[in-house]
């Protein structure tokens, strides 16, 4: 068997795929921040909540009223997402114009309050959800055993991202909202209805977060805490991508699942902190992130 | 990340105080519950034992024995620096008089250190490393629920002696993981065993696919899980997915509570072996006390960890009862002069390094057919007899056995 840096390359190609799932959450998840700031203006450092919370909901309709994983795709996001809009028209709505850091505060402090109620209603262990029948079982694809389940969430979250990106960049819906950031006034103008195309566009980043929490469900265990753990790494992929590009964002979120991957084969223990090495030196390199545009 | 907050939160069990235990200093015996109350190790210990804390000074009876007891509660964080600064705070200022339980083995070897220097109290339940009976024993801290040595010895055992004679690691890469690590390694190769190879991954980790395709390469046959919490329960949800278990492989969980068990479900953890000292449905004791804490706590049926809190620390007050002094190591010396008895371990004691002695148990979880309903996990596999169960006092190295 051939071998590269001593790791046989079957093995290689394996963790390369593992890491092309993992980032199809980061680019998922960092794809609803990147439209919010893009859109917004606002540093939302609720999604980590908010996802957790569009894992919670695939929980409760599973258990409580006994609806499955295909259900809770459908109804999860608008519902988590009006929860957004809710914030949005009570909170956010008063801080736009206001500078980034209280939006970014009052988000943050939301995630806390969010996260500790459902600690104190669920605990911290988590909550098995089972992976639907229809995507039960695996490939063996001869290198590695793929399950099912991962090959799906790369699928969507590659679907989902694309769509969104080209509803933003490309259609004359994503026009108004590029338009409406830039110059507010003048869209209304034209009398387009600003305020509730903002709004919609919050609840949409959200409804982005917790259709990753429902693909999330089934991989890690419906908990509390899982998106403090993530919400970190995804900025540092905002980051990277450059701060509200919709495309830096995907594409980061992916690339940086596969140099994930590789740490995890060649050394361990620096996987959790290699995405914020890569971070430090591009912001060297480009403060604006890779996809960023120089201000 | 954590940016909880430590509280205190005190219930004064009895107020009257009495001549007789006029050695009580400041008159009032302090129990200070310091572990994680809001993170990964919450659900296994956190509040359940505080719980625990609280049933034990009922069942002492302290109110009308005239003693006057107070539970106070801390969050150290899984921080060793936070647990340290809290035991300060709580030996000088709060005149806490005794710490108990302390998850997460750096933390405890921590307050442990402190614990000597105040000459106060520390028992040890659902912190892990053997180091607290060996190279760090103290005059003043008995180790009561279980250790690293107790868990390797009894799970790694099994395993190789059902003929589990490979294995490969997945270590969380901290001091308790290490240590888990190096004692199974010993129990593997002492009954003739191989290791195949070790991953270390970062504390905490919620993707485990990489490591378990790792572990599927080196074709070993047991994969064994020295970690904890939730990184337990990811690495076997997740290998399930991967088809670890489908494909001959087998996990051995080398630290597994009953509420990693509850979060993983039956269907996810039917078949892993694990070694506790304690499981509710052992025996009509086990039952009744863990009903009682059931009520008390959300209706959830206590872990091992819970419950060493609740016996350490009737056996603590009944020392000091004995004694009629709180000083720390009179009162530890005490403690290992009286057999211990309660509902939960049956009979015990306690050795001269600090090592509570009572039996283990290995269990496999059962399948989702043969349990009954929710908490009923766990079949006996076998009993380590107390005298097997921990670590021989002379192999530790601890200076307080001659």
């Amino acid at each position: 068997m051939s071998e590269i840096f001593g790791i046989p390359t079957q093995a290689l190609f394996g963790q390369l795929l593992i890491g092309l799932i993992n980032g199809s959450f980061y680019a998922l998840l960092s794809l609803g921040l990147a439209v919010i700031f893009g859109l917004l203006n606002i540093i939302n450092f609720a999604h980590g909540a908010q996802y957790m919370m569009g894992a919670f909901c695939a929980w409760f309709l599973l258990n409580k009223l006994g609806l499955g994983y295909g259900w809770a795709l459908l109804i999860t996001p608008p519902v988590v997402g009006a929860s957004g809009i809710v914030i949005e028209r009570l909170m956010l709505s008063r801080l736009y114009k206001l500078d980034h850091l209280y939006g970014f505060l009052l988000t943050f402090g939301l995630a806390l309050i969010l996260q500790g109620l459902f600690r104190q209603e669920f605990g911290s262990s988590g909550l098995p959800y089972p992976i639907p029948n229809a995507l039960q079982g695996g490939q063996n694809l001869g290198f590695m055993f793929l399950p099912n389940y991962r090959a799906w969430v790369v699928v969507a979250s590659l679907t989902v991202c694309i769509a969104t990106w080209f509803l933003i960049e490309k259609t004359r819906l994503g026009a108004y909202l590029r338009a409406a950031t830039e110059n507010p006034q003048l869209v209304q103008a034209f009398g387009i209805n600003v305020p509730r195309m903002i709004m919609l566009t919050y609840g949409f980043g959200v409804a982005l977060a917790a259709l990753a929490g429902v693909m999330a469900a089934p991989i890690y265990s419906v908990n509390p805490l899982m998106g403090e753990n993530l919400i970190i790494v995804v900025f540092a992929v905002v980051v990277i991508g450059g701060m509200g590009s919709i495309m830096g964002s995907i594409v980061t979120g992916f690339m940086l699942g596969l140099v994930e991957g590789l740490t995890k084969v060649f050394y361990p223990e620096a996987s959790n902190t290699v995405i914020f090495v890569i971070m430090a030196i591009v912001l060297m390199i480009r403060p604006a992130g890779l996809f960023g545009a120089q201000k | 990340m954590n940016w909880k907050r430590s509280f205190y939160a005190a219930a004064v069990f009895a107020l009257a105080t009495s001549p007789t235990y006029a050695q009580i200093s400041d008159g009032v015996i302090k129990i200070g519950v310091m572990n994680d109350q809001s993170g990964t190790y919450a659900d296994l210990a956190g509040p359940g034992s505080v719980v625990a804390a609280r049933m034990a000074v009922e069942d002492f009876g302290a109110a009308k024995k005239g003693m006057k007891v107070e539970v106070v509660v801390a969050d150290h964080q899984n921080k060793p620096e936070v647990g340290s600064s809290i035991a300060r705070q709580w030996y000088d200022v709060d005149k806490v008089d005794a710490i108990v339980d302390v998850p997460t083995s750096s933390v405890a070897l921590a307050v442990n250190q402190i614990t000597r220097e105040k000459n106060k109290v520390l028992i040890v339940s659902t912190g892990a490393t053997v180091d607290l009976t060996g190279k760090s024993c103290s005059p003043n801290t008995i180790h009561w629920t279980y250790d690293t040595w107790s868990l390797a010895n009894g799970t790694g055992n099994a395993v190789v002696k059902n003929g589990g004679d490979s294995w490969f690691f997945l270590t969380a890469d901290y001091a308790f993981g290490h240590s888990l690590e190096q004692q199974t390694e010993a129990v593997v190769l002492k009954n003739g065993g191989k290791v195949m190879g070790k991953v270390r991954h970062p504390f905490p980790s919620s993707d485990m696919s990489s490591f378990l395709l790792q572990a599927q390469t080196s074709k070993a046959k047991i994969i064994g899980l020295a970690n904890a919490g939730a990184d337990t329960i990811n690495a076997i949800k997740q290998g399930a997915e991967f088809g670890i278990v489908k494909s001959g492989q087998q996990f051995a969980g080398l630290l597994v509570f009953l509420t990693d068990v509850h979060s993983l479900g039956l269907n996810v953890a039917q078949g892993l072996l694990l070694t506790e000292s304690f499981y509710w449905d052992l025996n009509d004791q086990t039952r009744a006390f863990s009903k009682r804490f059931a009520k008390l706590h959300k209706g959830a049926m206590p872990t091992m960890g819970q419950v060493g809190v609740y016996s350490g620390v009737l056996h603590y007050l009944k020392a000091i009862e004995a004694l009629k002094s709180d000083q720390g190591d009179k009162v530890v010396a005490k403690m290992k002069e009286l057999p211990t008895d309660d509902a939960v371990f049956g009979k015990g004691w306690v050795r001269q390094d600090g090592r509570k002695i009572h039996n283990m148990y290995l269990f496999e979880v059962k399948k989702p057919a043969e349990s009954k309903g929710a908490w009923d996990y766990y079949k006996l596999r076998g009993t380590i007899p107390a005298e097997q169960a921990f670590r021989p006092e002379k192999e530790g190295g601890c200076s307080l056995v001659k």
